[in-house]
């Protein structure tokens, strides 16, 4: 009791002792349209059907705009141009301009920063630090990288002339709207292949802002279509005959369900599927910093991240003291307004998504597992989930075998590393993993046993446009990013 | 038209972000197609190059600890500002003979050469670094790393696409360097110092000096604290005499030249891998 009542004290109160003003960044320069069309063929056109579905900020359920909704005829109109670009302008086109190009996307992503960093906030609840320091900027990067590509090619595969595929066809998640769009439009543009991109329905604005800047940057007509809608558009997208390649990123139920409707077709395609990372800290961790990664690897966008580390593995002879310094962070996690510059956590994408999240918190309680939960004001209106941790959990546990995609963190204990290694490779996901641990060589043997795309020491959540990234087992197929995110657009003949 | 009498500008040199005349007093003139006197050129000495050898070390540190993202983004920019100064380019390149088109040629690619170049700030290491699979329990990776301080002896023809590749490959890298530029249309090297200087790239990364080569080429490869040297000349005894004194500190030597510098030839990132050196790291791996 009396160890009880230290830890206390020693707590920093960040609620009532240090109260945060408010740190809103403005959206007042922010200008959308009441209503946006299908960008295909260079202008913005109307959908066939006339039809049209709301995008909301879901941190105040406000309607923002109305995005067309692509149909069939649409997705052939898209194609149809995509594929007639291919073959009137952007094969013709020497590599060097083509570059070009891409270099102009990048820079007037930089010089519009500001802009699509609130917008991606207002469409998709993210915190505005994250959209304007991590999404927009990586973006811009992304676009810069890949345009130096362009003329380069011969030189990534040695021995092989590096062909485009033609028509990719892109359907990206909500989670990074732009940033999404950049790591499948950058490369594939600078492959030499056109495009029509498919953003989330819920997060259709940075992609159709998107749109504007390729007009500014002047690309031929029809290299790049973004056409906005659901699951049938995506669907009609797959589907369509005319389309070389196709490069989804999103669950691993729709993965598996792309997969084997491409079956049968020449069709080429990279899955980037969902995750359930495992994040495991060594005995001989710098604790502080490793609670911190833990922190960033779970609550980093709401936990609406692929490569989340959403399990975590801590050894028994410092599991209590880094559970106790998680529980102690997360206290001072603030959840709120996206757009304030302090906020942690924003608001929960859309209304299903919070559902399931939900839905996964009962079944976790219902399976005997112990719940803690940052306890906070929630504003009244929007989707919000307090953080929250579980401990008591196996294996076997629905929260520790499906992807949340929430901002749920599985705790789990271990002894030695076989048994850790073990239990961070039992899942059929494979896409990330942490480890933290000062020794150097525990990480190059630990990382070497996970089964995963992307094994993070001693930091977690980091990208880089010259980094590949992508998963191994049911977590796709295919890297984006890098040297390796030139292939799913190439034949090498 | 206007009767209005016309500045004439002076040429200096660009050393450590600053415009100095040359220490030495000296010059030599530069004429036009017709005879008619151009510019005073600095004709640089001993001197000069030394203080831009110590400018080029001291700005080595910074510049080679910069991201290669973020120079690639630099050089980026020095190609915007190049755009933007086309024609001052190209009407110092007519008046010294070349013809209007042929003129708006070079300029062009030298132009592109510098976004060429800035393209692989990020991606030279990809192709020319390893993960070596060693034999024993080691994670074992080897990547290029800038050699350091570069001198560079730019040719006569060509002037300033040539002068271009070389200031592009050489500090992609994330070298410094010290380049003298073509002895006969040495102009546009220092209307190419000003859009330098007006980029960001710091100051001393490049350092441009106008002169003779003859008399600089000695010091050129003596001195201590140059770590390789680029002479794209063909005069062999110049050669030899570069190879006999950069033996002095073992100082790479590269004499990589192109008949014609706007070729496809001279872009390639071996260029950049001249000024690299490798280091490998060996790491343990077990529990």
């Amino acid at each position: 009791m009396i160890e009880e009542e230290k830890k206390h004290k020693a707590r920093l109160d960040f609620h009532s002792i240090w109260e945060y003003s408010p740190a809103p960044e403005s959206s007042d320069h922010i200008q959308l349209k009441e209503q946006y069309e299908l960008f295909i063929n260079g202008a913005f056109v109307a959908p066939e059907q006339g039809e049209y579905f709301d995008t909301i900020n879901p941190a105040k359920e406000e309607k923002l705009s109305s995005v067309a909704l692509a149909t069939e005829a649409d997705i052939d109109k898209a194609v149809k141009s995509a594929r007639n670009a291919y073959k009137k302008y952007w094969s013709k086109l020497s590599n060097r301009d083509r570059g070009k190009y891409i270099f102009r996307i990048a820079r007037l992503i930089q010089e519009r920063a500001r802009e699509f960093a609130v917008i991606e906030s207002l469409d998709g609840g993210k915190p505005i630090r994250e959209s304007r320091d991590v999404d927009i900027p990586l973006a811009a990067a992304h676009f810069f990288y890949y345009a130096g590509w362009a003329d380069k090619l011969k030189y990534a595969f040695p021995g092989r002339d590096p062909m485009p595929l033609g028509v990719a066809g892109q359907i990206i998640p909500w989670n990074f709207p732009l940033l999404m769009a950049a790591w499948k439009i950058a490369p594939a543009l600078a492959t030499g292949n056109t495009v029509v991109i498919k953003p989330a329905e819920t997060t259709p604005l940075t992609a159709l802002k998107l749109a504007e800047i390729i007009q500014e940057a002047d690309l031929p007509p029809g290299v790049v279509n973004i056409v906005t809608g659901a699951g049938k558009t995506g669907e009609a997208i797959v589907q369509h005959p005319d389309v070389n390649k196709i490069a989804f990123t999103g669950s691993t139920q729709v993965g598996k369900i792309i997969q084997k409707s491409l079956a049968g077709t020449d069709k080429k395609y990279s899955l980037e599927l969902g995750g359930k990372g495992a994040n495991i800290i060594y005995e001989d961790a710098a604790i502080d910093q490793a609670v911190e990664g833990i922190i960033n690897a779970i609550f980093f966008n709401q936990g609406h991240v692929c490569c989340a580390g959403s399990r975590l593995f801590v050894q028994e002879s410092v599991a209590d003291e880094v559970i106790s310094k998680l529980k102690d962070r997360m206290d001072t996690l603030i959840v709120g307004d996206p757009l304030d510059k302090n906020t942690d956590i924003g608001a929960i994408n859309s209304k299903a998504q919070l559902n399931k999240i939900n839905e996964l918190i009962e079944s976790g309680l219902n399976e005997g597992a112990e719940i803690y939960q940052l306890e906070c004001d929630l504003p009244g209106q929007g989707y919000w989930c307090r953080p929250t941790l579980f401990q008591e959990v196996s294996q076997s546990h629905r929260i520790v075998q499906e992807e949340i995609f929430g901002p749920v963190l599985t705790i789990q204990t271990f002894r030695t590393p076989e048994e850790v290694i073990k239990k961070a490779n039992n899942t059929p996901y494979g896409l990330s993993g942490g480890l933290w641990t000062d020794k150097g060589s525990k990480i190059f043997q630990t990382g070497s046993k996970l089964r995963a795309g992307v094994v993070w020491s001693n930091t977690f959540n980091k990208f880089d446009a010259t980094s590949p990234f992508g998963g191994y087992k049911e977590s796709g197929m295919g890297r984006e990013g890098g040297l390796h995110g030139l292939l799913p657009y190439l034949e090498l003949q | 038209m206007s009767n209005r009498v016309n500045i004439l500008k002076t040429y200096k040199l660009y050393i450590n972000g600053a415009f100095p005349r040359t220490e030495s007093g000296r010059y030599f003139i530069i004429k036009d197609k017709s005879g008619k006197q151009l510019a005073n050129m600095c004709r640089a000495s001993r001197k000069d190059f030394r203080n831009a050898v110590v400018a080029a070390r001291k700005a080595s540190d910074g510049w080679s600890s910069r991201s290669a993202y973020n120079r690639g983004q630099i050089l980026y920019r020095v190609g915007e500002l190049m755009e933007g100064r086309k024609e001052q380019f190209v009407d110092e390149l007519t008046a010294r003979g070349y013809s209007k088109s042929k003129a708006e040629k070079e300029v062009e690619a030298s132009i592109d050469r510098f976004i060429y170049y800035a393209g692989w700030s990020d991606k030279y290491q990809q192709i020319f670094g390893t993960v070596n699979p060693v034999a024993s329990s080691h994670f074992n990776f080897s990547m290029p790393e800038p050699t350091g301080v570069v001198a560079v002896i730019a040719p006569d023809d060509q002037p300033l696409i040539s002068l271009s590749t070389m200031i592009a490959s050489v500090i992609v890298g994330g070298n410094t360097g010290i380049f003298l530029s073509s002895e006969t249309q040495p102009i546009t090297a220092i209307t190419l110092a000003e859009v330098l200087n007006s980029s960001d790239v710091a100051a001393g990364v490049v350092n441009i000096l106008t002169g003779f080569k003859e008399e600089l080429i000695t010091h050129f490869s003596s001195h201590m604290d140059v770590n390789s040297i680029w002479y794209s000349g063909t005069d062999q005894n110049a050669k030899k005499t570069i190879q006999e004194k950069a033996s002095l500190n073992v100082k790479r030597t590269h004499f990589k030249n192109f008949i014609d510098w706007m070729s496809d030839d001279a872009e390639n990132p071996y260029l950049i891998l001249d000024f690299q050196e490798i280091k490998t790291t060996w790491h343990p791996v077990g529990i």
